[in-house]
Formats: structure tokens, C-alpha cells, sequence
């Protein structure tokens, strides 16, 4: 399915929200379940979590970080373009219930795949803390917007440049789970070491932690295997099986190695692009 | 001619490009008949009266009938008898197990050779292609039944050209982006130009059939919405999907694939092409292949068109069990391929990176027959060895991907979740919910999911008009 670039904006540094049109999408689709898009003819697919979406306008929200090639492309892209396919919506959606306390961390530009569950969260009753943390302040995204469904909110910065200065993990633990905070669930959504330590964290204390992984994909349907991760000794397929897992039962090293499958290739295909982009604009 | 002019003739040779020289490139393998060779060879058959080779063809193409057609030049009729009951035969022409099916029938094969069904079958279709000689046929009036296709493999195109055919509105839903189920995503370029599927997709378009890609039932929505949404019959054709793995240690290594990913990759992103083209394949210098049908042989033959200095086929049973087609098999022994035969891994080995360096194996020998009749692989003790591989390509059959059936109540599967359909209709246990091909039987051919599209569209035809 083709579909449309209605809006575009700059969140941060190499951050960027789309607002695409796919109407039945939209209707479909429930907190915690992505899309794959491929932008042309040439162009590789990739998963992108669906931010939020509005079913009236049959529209679904995109944000993502500039990492390479395919999502350097989907930035140089503008309002009025096309992107040539559009699937979704893919894996399981996010079990949502009344736990009670549910704490929604995230890192980085997972805080953008974290905004519907943290919204679906607090839309079934739960006391929502969020603990959203990045580098340093201008690379925060969607602080307002997780302000507004969250009952608490914590904010990190590696370098302390805003709120708490550390990591997400140390947050959790310091302001919660030290002091005693019972806390129901934990949701984390980041970068791989990040997820990694929030589980550790959590592990010492007893509490069911949820990360949403971000394998490689190719079809994201099942038929490849492509994204396989180790999850309490088993393989799962990310695409199909999650992208949620507990977080106390997955293999993260084995995930981080995958992650660096094609770590070379990456960097001669954002150097063809950029050779090539180059030619056209003179 | 006389008959022991024809019986002299010996099979006419298909020119092929030089192994050496195609073990580096994509193009196809073998170049296809000349119009006189496919004349010559068409001499050979003796036009049997019980026509035996037609019972070997699972969908019982005029064999003998398009062979006379050949013989006298009469090219564009020859396609159109074969059209009669193969919708496909440039593909089949390519891809059948012919020495399984109809040339394993054929009475000039008990002494000498067998006629060469598949590549006059393979020269008619792209003679007809070539020449611009596909037409459309007359569509009849709009019946005003709607029907849905899940997949678009051979089955969920056969079931959608004879359904178009009669006058109804067929919409395929396909999960992928590109139509052709195994034919563009599985069977590489080198065997199958993609040109060719192409072109047999374009052909049903222009008859009229919808094609809605990127969409994934089960998903975006079910086989029920589509009922409700006022399709009047749902054919599923969603193929086995599901990429198998040995569980063995090391297996999610980086370096090693499903055969799945590996061929994917290869066809369907055109991986091959990097950075052409955006999605990158690991290309290994020695690289392991564990399997011994076409599935292993494809994905053999692809490493070493990506640069293999060695390519491993590692296979549990003897040369003679291999399910691969026996060209398929010559060709990559041809190729270079290195074959270990009754061999069988056991574990991959990785080094601090994750990734993998080596693959355990052991031998085996055959004992008692199994289940298939074939020997069982009995491992032989201490016979373990290493084989350092840098790539790893697991090809060792596929299960049926469970989208569909787990989200369609009451559509009953069997033990290995296939969904069981009347063998003669595709009828399953839903009303206006047919089935066929490798979603039905596992793992298969070509034509025997065309086959089975072929029998489901009869039995849609006639539920629609009579409900
Ligand atoms: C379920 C899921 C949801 C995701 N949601 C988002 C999101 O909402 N926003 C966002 O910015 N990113 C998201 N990602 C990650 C996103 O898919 C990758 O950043 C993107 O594929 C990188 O493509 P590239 O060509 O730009 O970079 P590449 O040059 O291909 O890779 C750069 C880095 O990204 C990683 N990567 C490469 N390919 C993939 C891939 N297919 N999937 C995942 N990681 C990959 C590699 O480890 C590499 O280090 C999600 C991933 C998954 C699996
Ligand atoms: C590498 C390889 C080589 C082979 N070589 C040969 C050969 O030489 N000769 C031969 O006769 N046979 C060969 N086969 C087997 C043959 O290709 C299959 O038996 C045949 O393609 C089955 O056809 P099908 O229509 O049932 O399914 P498929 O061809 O598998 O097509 C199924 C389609 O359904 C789509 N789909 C699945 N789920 C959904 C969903 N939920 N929603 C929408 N769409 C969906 C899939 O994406 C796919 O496109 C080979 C198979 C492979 C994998
Ligand atoms: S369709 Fe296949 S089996 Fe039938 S005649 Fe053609 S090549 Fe032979
Ligand atoms: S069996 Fe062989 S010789 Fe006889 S009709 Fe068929 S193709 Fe011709
Ligand atoms: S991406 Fe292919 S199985 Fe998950």
C-alpha cells in the first residue's frame, strides 16, 4: 500500500515525527504494534513503531532517529512525497489491563514506541510513573505529550543537563524501588543496554518487566526468522511473537550481537547514498 | 517421419552458460531451445495412444497434442493447448520435477531418454511471450460475485485467473510487497527470471484481477472481515512459510540464516544488488548449507554467486534421496558445490563476536527404512568433525505460518497446523472458505499447488452461483 507523507517535523537532533496516511491501519491498530515501510523501488524494509493514530483521519503517526541509510532517506523525505509500501499493523499489541502501578521507561528514541502504551496504560486505570531519560536535554522527546498521561514523571540526562543526572535504571531504583515503591510492572522501551538494565534492576526487586525489542526484520511476518532472539532459552520470533518480552528471561547479548549483523554494509550503503544524493543535487 | 527415423533422435541438448562462468552471475542457467531444436525434438515422440506422460503431469496437460503442434512449427498454437490446463508454463517448464512426473511416464525413457516435455514446454511459453502473442481472453459478463485471495503463490494466482475467467471480481491480498509467493521470494533469479512471473501477474491484471500488496490477513484484517465485508468466497493460499530450524546449539549465531532469510534477501530485496539496492546479505567465503532438497540447492547456488570460495552442501542421507530436482543437483555439482553426504551437524561454534566459525557434523550411515520408505540416518559414534564456515544456510524444510488459522475461528488444521480442505474441492470446515497448495498438503511443487487452485476455483465457481 502507498502511502503519503502529510506532515513532517524535527523533535530533536536527527529526530523526526511523520504523520502518514493509512486509513485502515489506523482503525486497526492497537498500542505496542508496528509498520513496515520500504520508501522505493531500491529500498530496504525496516519496522518503525506506530506512535499514535487517528482513525477519523485515517492517519498513523511515525518518529524515528536518523541511524542510516533507510531512515536517513525517510528524513530527506518532505511533505507531499510517497513511500512505496506500508504494512501494518504487525506484532502483538501490548497487554493492557488495571495492574495497579505500572512504571513506563524510556531511553532515548524508544520513548517514542513507549508514548501508546504509557497512553493505553493510563487509559486502563493504571498509576502511571514515567521515567523518560536521554544524552541531554535537547534530544528529549515527547515530554509533554507523556506528561499528559503519565500520574508521576521523572526526567534523566546522562550528562545532567536537565532533571535527574544518570541513567533511567538508576532513576527507577533510587526514587522507587529503594524506598520501597511498589510497583506492579514495569514497561522499557530504549536501547538495547539500556532495556538490559532496567531488567537487572527490576530483577533484584521482584518486579515483571516488559521491553519491547528491536531485532533486524526483513518480511515481518513470520517467514524468515531474521529477527530471532533467545528468550528464557527459547527462540522467538520479534515480529510475530513479540516485539514484547519479559525482559528477566531475554537473551540481550545475543540480541546486541544480531544488532551488528550488517554493521559494515550499513556504512557503505549510507556512503552510496550519500554519493548518489550528492550526483543529483549537483 | 518414420517411426525408426523418431526412435534414432537422440534428446536434444538445452544450451547452457558454462559452469564456471554462471557459478558468478545471476543470469538463468540454461538458454532454452532454439525453434528448430524444440522441432527436432518434438520428433522424437512417438504420439502413444494412452498417453501415458499425461497421467505423470498433475494437471494433465495435452502432452502428445502440444508435442504435434511443435513438431509442425505451429508454436502459438502448441502455448495454447498447454494453456488449456497449465496456466504457468514457463514456470512449470523451469521448475517441475519432470523426471518425477511426466517424463518419468514417458515410454521413450524405458529405452534411452525420456522426451524433453519441460523445455519444449518452457520454448512455447516464451516463443509465445517473445512474440507478443499472449492475448487476452474474452471475459464473459460480470457475474457480480466477489472473491478474495489470501496469497499469491501458484495457487492463489491459478484459483484468481479461473475465477476471473468466469466472470467474477477476484481481489488477491498478498502480505509482501511484490505477487509470486515462492516463485519471487524463494526460486532465484539464476533459475526463474523474475521477468517471467512479472509478466504472468501482468497477465492477470489486465484480465482484471485486483491485487492488493502489503496486506496481511490476520492482521490488518481477518478471513471473517473479508466474508463481512461482502466477498461472497475466500480462497486460502498463504503457502508454508515458516522457516525450520534444527534447534541445535549455535544456531542463532550471527552468520547463520533460515534459507528463507538467505533466498529473501537474495530475490526478493535483490540483496545480490547491494548497494544498489538497500538490504544488505552476508557474503561469505565458506559458507555451509544443511539440507538436500531444491530449497538447500537454490541457496547453495547463491553463495557461490555471491563470491563462496566454498560452498558446503551438508545433507543427512545419500545422493539418491535428495528431493531436489536432479537438474538442480547436476547443476550445482557442475558449480562446484563441495557435497557431504550421510553427514549431519550438530552444533555451530562462534567465536567472542557472536559470530559463527565452524560447524560441527557427524556421519552417518543408513539402517531400517522410516516412515517415507527412505533409510534412516543413523549417526556413526565418534565419526564427529569440524568444517570452518564463516555462513551458515539452514534448508531443511518449512511449516505453515499460523496468521491466518489463529485468527479464524472454526476452520479446523491438522497436527502440524495445515489446514485440512476436501482433496477434490478445497472445501474446509468454514462455509465459503476454501484452501489449497502448500498451506494444505506442506511443503509441495509448483504445479501441485496450481493443481489444487485449479479444483478449488471449479468448487467456488459453483458455490457462488448457487448461493
Ligand atoms: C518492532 C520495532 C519497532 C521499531 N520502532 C522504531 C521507532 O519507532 N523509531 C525508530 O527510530 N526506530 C525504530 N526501530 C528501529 C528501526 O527499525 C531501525 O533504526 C532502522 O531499521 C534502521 O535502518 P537504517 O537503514 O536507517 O539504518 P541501518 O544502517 O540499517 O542500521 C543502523 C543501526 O540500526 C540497526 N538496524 C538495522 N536494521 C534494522 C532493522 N531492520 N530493524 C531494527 N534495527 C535495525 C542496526 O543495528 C544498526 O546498528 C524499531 C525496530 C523494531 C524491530
Ligand atoms: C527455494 C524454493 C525452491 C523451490 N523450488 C521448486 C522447484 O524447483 N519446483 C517446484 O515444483 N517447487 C519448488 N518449490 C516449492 C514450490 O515453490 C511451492 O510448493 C509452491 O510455491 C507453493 O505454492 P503456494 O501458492 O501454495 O504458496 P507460496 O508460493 O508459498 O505463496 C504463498 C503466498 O502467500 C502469502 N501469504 C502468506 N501469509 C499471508 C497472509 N496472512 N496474508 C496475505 N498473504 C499471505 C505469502 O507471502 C506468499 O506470497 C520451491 C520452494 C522453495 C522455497
Ligand atoms: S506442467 Fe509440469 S508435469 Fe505437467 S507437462 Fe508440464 S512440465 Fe510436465
Ligand atoms: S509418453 Fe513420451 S513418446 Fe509417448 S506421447 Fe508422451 S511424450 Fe510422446
Ligand atoms: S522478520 Fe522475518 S520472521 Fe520476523
Amino acid at each position: 500500500m502507498i502511502a503519503e507523507i502529510l506532515d513532517k517535523q524535527q523533535l530533536s537532533k536527527g529526530v523526526f515525527k511523520m504523520v502518514l496516511s493509512g486509513p485502515k491501519i489506523a482503525e486497526k491498530r492497537k498500542a505496542g504494534q508496528f509498520v513496515v515501510i520500504r520508501i522505493h523501488e531500491q529500498g530496504e524494509r525496516i519496522p518503525l513503531t506506530i506512535a499514535d493514530a487517528d482513525p477519523d483521519k485515517g492517519t498513523i503517526t511515525i518518529i524515528f532517529q536518523m541511524v542510516g541509510k533507510t531512515t536517513r532517506h525517510l528524513a530527506d523525505l518532505n511533505v507531499g512525497d510517497t513511500i512505496l509500501d506500508l504494512v501494518g499493523p504487525l506484532g502483538k499489541p501490548t497487554h493492557v489491563e488495571n495492574f495497579g502501578t505500572v512504571a513506563c521507561i524510556g531511553g532515548g528514541i524508544g520513548i517514542a514506541p513507549l508514548y501508546p502504551i504509557t497512553q493505553a496504560m493510563k487509559a486502563a486505570g493504571n498509576h502511571v510513573i514515567s521515567i523518560i531519560g536521554a544524552r541531554s536535554k535537547e534530544v528529549i522527546i515527547l515530554e509533554d505529550e507523556m506528561k499528559a498521561v503519565s500520574d508521576e514523571m521523572v526526567i534523566t540526562t546522562d550528562d545532567g543537563s536537565y532533571g535527574f543526572k544518570g541513567f533511567v535504571s538508576q532513576a527507577l531504583e533510587e526514587k522507587y524501588l529503594l524506598p520501597g515503591k511498589k510497583i506492579d510492572l514495569a514497561v522499557a522501551i530504549g536501547p538495547v543496554p539500556m532495556m538490559r538494565s532496567v531488567s537487572e534492576v527490576t530483577k533484584k526487586y521482584n518486579v515483571h518487566t516488559v521491553v519491547s525489542l528491536n531485532s533486524i526484520m526483513v518480511d515481518a511476518t513470520g517467514m524468515c526468522g531474521a529477527c530471532r532472539v533467545s528468550v528464557g532459552g527459547k527462540t522467538q520470533f520479534v515480529c510475530v511473537d513479540g516485539p514484547e518480552f519479559d525482559g528477566h528471561q531475554v537473551d540481550f547479548k545475543g540480541l546486541m550481537d544480531r544488532l551488528c549483523i550488517y554493521l559494515g554494509d550499513e556504512k557503505q550503503s549510507i556512503d552510496h547514498y550519500c554519493s548518489c544524493t550528492r550526483q543529483v543535487t549537483g | 517421419m518414420e517411426m525408426k527415423d523418431r526412435l534414432k533422435i537422440l534428446r536434444q541438448p538445452m544450451p547452457e552458460q558454462a559452469p564456471k562462468v554462471r557459478a558468478r552471475n545471476f543470469d538463468e542457467v540454461p538458454l532454452g531451445y532454439t525453434p528448430d531444436t524444440a522441432k527436432i525434438e518434438a520428433s522424437r515422440c512417438i504420439q502413444c495412444k494412452n498417453r501415458p506422460c499425461v497421467e505423470g503431469c498433475p494437471v494433465e496437460v495435452d502432452i502428445p497434442a502440444f508435442i504435434a503442434l511443435v513438431a509442425e512449427g505451429k508454436f502459438i498454437e502448441a502455448a495454447k493447448k498447454i494453456k488449456e490446463t497449465n496456466a504457468l508454463p514457463a514456470v512449470c517448464g523451469r521448475v517441475c520435477p519432470q523426471e518425477a512426473q511426466c517424463e518419468a511416464r514417458c515410454v521413450r525413457g524405458k529405452k534411452g531418454e525420456p522426451v524433453a516435455i519441460g523445455r519444449m514446454e518452457r520454448f512455447v511459453a516464451d516463443n509465445e511471450r517473445a512474440q507478443g502473442e499472449v492475448s487476452i481472453p474474452e471475459i464473459p459478463p460480470k457475474t457480480g460475485k466477489r472473491i478474495a485471495v489470501v496469497g499469491s503463490g501458484p495457487a492463489g494466482l491459478t484459483v484468481a485467473g479461473d475465477l476471473v475467467q468466469l466472470g467474477h471480481d477476484v481481489t488477491i491480498f498478498e502480505a509482501l510487497h511484490a505477487p509470486g509467493g515462492v516463485l519471487v521470494y524463494g526460486i532465484p533469479e539464476f533459475r526463474l527470471p523474475k521477468a517471467i512471473v512479472a509478466a504472468e501477474v501482468d497477465y492477470l491484471k489486465n484480465m482484471g484481477v485486483k491485487i492488493e500488496t502489503s496486506h496481511v490477513v490476520g492482521k490488518l484484517d481477518t478471513v471473517d472481515d473479508l466474508l463481512n465485508e461482502g466477498f461472497d468466497a475466500v480462497f486460502i493460499g498463504t503457502g508454508a512459510g515458516l522457516p525450520t530450524f534444527m534447534n541445535i546449539p549455535g544456531e542463532n549465531l550471527n552468520g547463520v540464516y533460515s534459507a528463507n532469510e538467505y533466498l529473501t534477501r537474495s530475490n526478493l530485496m535483490k540483496a545480490y544488488r547491494f548497494p544498489e539496492y538497500d538490504t544488505p546479505i552476508v557474503r561469505g567465503r565458506n559458507v555451509a548449507v544443511v539440507g538436500g532438497g531444491n530449497v538447500a540447492m537454490d541457496a547453495a547456488r547463491t553463495a557461490m554467486r555471491l563470491g563462496a570460495d566454498n560452498v558446503y552442501l551438508i545433507y543427512r542421507r545419500s545422493r539418491a534421496e535428495m528431493p531436489a530436482r536432479s537438474e538442480e543437483i547436476h547443476h550445482a555439482e557442475e558449480e562446484g558445490i563441495q557435497f557431504h553426504l550421510l553427514t549431519n551437524p550438530i552444533r555451530y561454534i562462534g567465536n567472542d563476536k557472536g559470530w559463527v566459525v565452524g560447524v560441527e557434523c557427524l556421519k552417518m550411515e543408513l539402517g531400517e527404512p522410516d516412515d517415507s520408505g527412505r533409510r534412516r540416518p543413523v549417526p556413526m559414534k565418534g565419526s564427529e568433525f569440524v568444517i570452518d564456515i564463516d555462513t551458515a544456510v539452514v534448508a531443511i524444510g518449512a511449516g505453515s505460518n499460523p496468521l491466518v488459522q489463529s485468527t479464524t475461528p472454526g476452520l479446523e488444521t491438522n497436527k502440524w497446523n495445515y489446514i485440512i480442505a476436501d482433496e477434490e474441492t478445497g472445501q474446509t470446515s468454514r462455509e465459503g472458505v476454501f484452501a489449497g497448495g502448500d498451506i494444505v498438503t506442506g511443503a509441495a511443487t509448483v504445479i501441485l499447488a496450481m493443481g489444487a487452485g485449479r479444483k478449488a476455483a471449479r468448487a467456488i465457481h459453483t458455490y457462488v452461483m448457487s448461493k
